[in-house]
């Protein structure tokens, strides 16, 4: 009996210190989004941890995505989009007027629903990113950083022969890890996704998911999706968005992902999670 | 419905055809070296286009350097930096009133402002100049719909690597529209080629025995010799001309099939 409270003593102590070592690495205050003067997100405060994976979930237009693309500026290229709010990002608010959102989007890496690959050979894709961000003006190291970036990506098998192959050749699933490649090609500090595996099939989307796993002992990793098992699959961390009467999206519950989902605060998370509701 | 169409485009084939068919008839026996290679002459048995077809080169070539750059500098404004789009309609819509300017106004404007307010003089400079206005919006309104054929995924991707506005367009959207945009320029091309009308009133139905050497030389071009040519009495100048039309038809399907052969190498092109 008492060797068995000593062991509970033993769990809780190492889970204060994994509390402890959790850093937070984004920090979201007070965030609200327009389009077009229309609201889209209101006051989202959320932190985000260093080396974990967070999936934000909800059902279509809760803003989702729109919280996803305050955190690389990527909203900044919508027409008539306004952000109100702070994003931290390793404590330097990304929004403040010194900051170029050209520098933040090459810390903070991007993979869109859709695979985008550019309109060049596979090598050409990985290497854009380190050729406009300057990180190397030496071809071997170029060399050396395309194929680390594929590798990462677990492509580096299936393309390594035909690096000069144009990447629309590529199957929907590979185009979407080249898109990963060229993402992490430029070593960024954190990796968003925005439902990555939504056009591909399950193998690859297993792929996918695989990959996320064995990236976030490098990189801090925010995925949007729609699929809620995937969540569960991949995720630390999960956020859930819903629409509010007026359509406005706000986050309505956060923690860590086997709590949200087995044992949920808000009956609106519980309603979605079993599938009442979106 | 759809019988209507078909006969619609046949009423057009045929009407094609049959002027075509006339033209070769007419004047393929009046097809030779020296009709590319003599000048105009009163004799139609020893008259050539050698002069029309250095001044339809320069002007075209020329017209072709200052329209090509600034109608994709122009689209390039419109789709991808104008924030505004009230301006971007505004300029669009007068872009298309351009288009639809009777090219013998270009003349006239020509004529005044190049010619005698500038000093031009009825060079073919100012030939060029008018040529590449004429051609702008086709130039400008092309490239504008090969940039926005470019899906925006492309655009975001780049942005999202921490490609700046321009890095954006260089790298990833005119490789991609160039294709497309070349298509629309060679058009623009080829209607300069067969304007008559604002030539006309810059440079006057001019008999010239001088190939043309510098921009700022008088000149003549093809459809000019050729209206004079159809004018003439002489039922062999009437066949002259014919032969004159067929040689330009050709330039302008070799022009048409370097469009295409060079569309097909930029798309293949990594």
């Amino acid at each position: 009996m008492m060797g068995h409270e000593v062991l509970e003593q033993e769990f809780k102590l190492a889970e204060e210190l994994g509390k402890v070592r959790d850093e937070i690495h984004i920090k979201v205050e007070e965030l609200s989004v327009y389009y077009r003067k229309r609201l889209a997100i209101s006051n989202i405060n959320i932190e985000f941890l260093k080396n974990k994976i967070t999936a934000i979930i909800g059902p279509s237009g809760c803003g989702k995505s729109t919280l996803l693309r305050s955190i690389n500026r990527m909203n900044d290229l919508i027409p008539d989009a306004i952000v109100k709010g702070r994003v931290y990002l390793d404590g330097v608010n990304i929004y403040d007027k010194s900051v170029d959102p050209v520098a933040v989007r090459a810390v903070v890496g991007m993979v869109f629903q859709k695979p985008n690959p550019f309109p060049m050979s596979i090598y050409d894709n990985v290497a854009f990113g380190v050729k406009i961000n300057g990180l190397t003006r030496n071809r071997e190291e170029l060399d050396r950083m395309v194929e680390d970036a594929l590798r990462k990506a677990a492509l580096w098998d299936e393309v390594k022969d035909r690096l000069d192959a144009h990447a629309y050749e590529l199957s929907g699933g590979q185009q979407q890890r080249l898109c990963i490649a060229r993402a992490l090609a430029i070593n960024p500090k954190v990796l968003l996704l925005d439902e990555p595996t939504m056009s591909l099939d399950p193998v690859s989307t297993a792929k996918i998911e695989e990959l996320l796993y064995k990236l976030k002992s490098e990189l801090t990793i925010i995925i949007v999706t729609h699929n809620m098992l995937q969540a569960a699959r991949v995720s630390d961390y999960t956020a859930v968005m819903m629409p509010n009467e007026k359509m406005v999206g706000t986050l309505i519950e956060y923690g860590p992902t086997k709590e949200v989902f087995t044992n949920p605060r808000d009956k609106r998370t519980e309603a979605y999670i079993s599938g009442k509701v979106g | 419905m759809p019988v209507v169409y078909s006969l619609g485009l046949f009423i057009a084939i045929l009407f094609i055809v049959s002027l075509l068919i006339y033209i070769v008839a007419t004047g393929s026996h009046r097809l030779s070296w020296s009709l590319l290679t003599n000048f105009p002459s009163s004799n139609p048995r020893e008259a050539g286009m050698l002069p029309a077809i250095y001044g339809t080169l320069w002007t075209v070539g020329l017209s072709t350097l200052m329209s090509f750059p600034l109608g994709i500098a122009t689209a390039i404004y419109l789709n991808e930096y104008s924030g505004m789009e009230k301006l971007r309609s505004f300029l669009q819509i007068n872009l298309n009133s351009l288009a639809g300017v009777p090219s013998v106004i270009f003349g006239v404007v020509g004529l005044g402002f190049l010619s005698y307010t500038l000093g031009l003089g009825r060079s073919i400079l100012v030939g060029a100049i008018l040529l590449a206005f004429l051609t702008l919006p086709l130039v400008t309104v092309s490239a504008l719909e090969a940039l926005k054929a470019v899906p925006d995924d492309l655009r975001f991707g780049g942005y999202a690597l921490g490609a700046t506005r321009w890095e954006v367009i260089k790298s990833i959207v005119l490789p991609r529209a160039l294709p497309m945009m070349l298509t629309g320029s060679i058009l623009a091309i080829s209607r300069a080629m067969g304007e008559a009308a604002p030539i006309l009133v810059i440079s006057g139905l001019l008999f010239i025995r001088e190939v043309p050497a510098s921009p700022l030389d008088r000149f003549t071009v093809m459809p000019l010799l050729l209206y004079n040519w159809i004018s003439r009495p002489q039922l062999e100048f009437r066949e002259l001309a014919s032969a004159g039309i067929i040689v330009l038809l050709l330039m302008l399907i070799l022009l048409n099939a370097v469009a295409i052969y060079l569309r097909y190498r930029l798309s293949r092109r990594r």
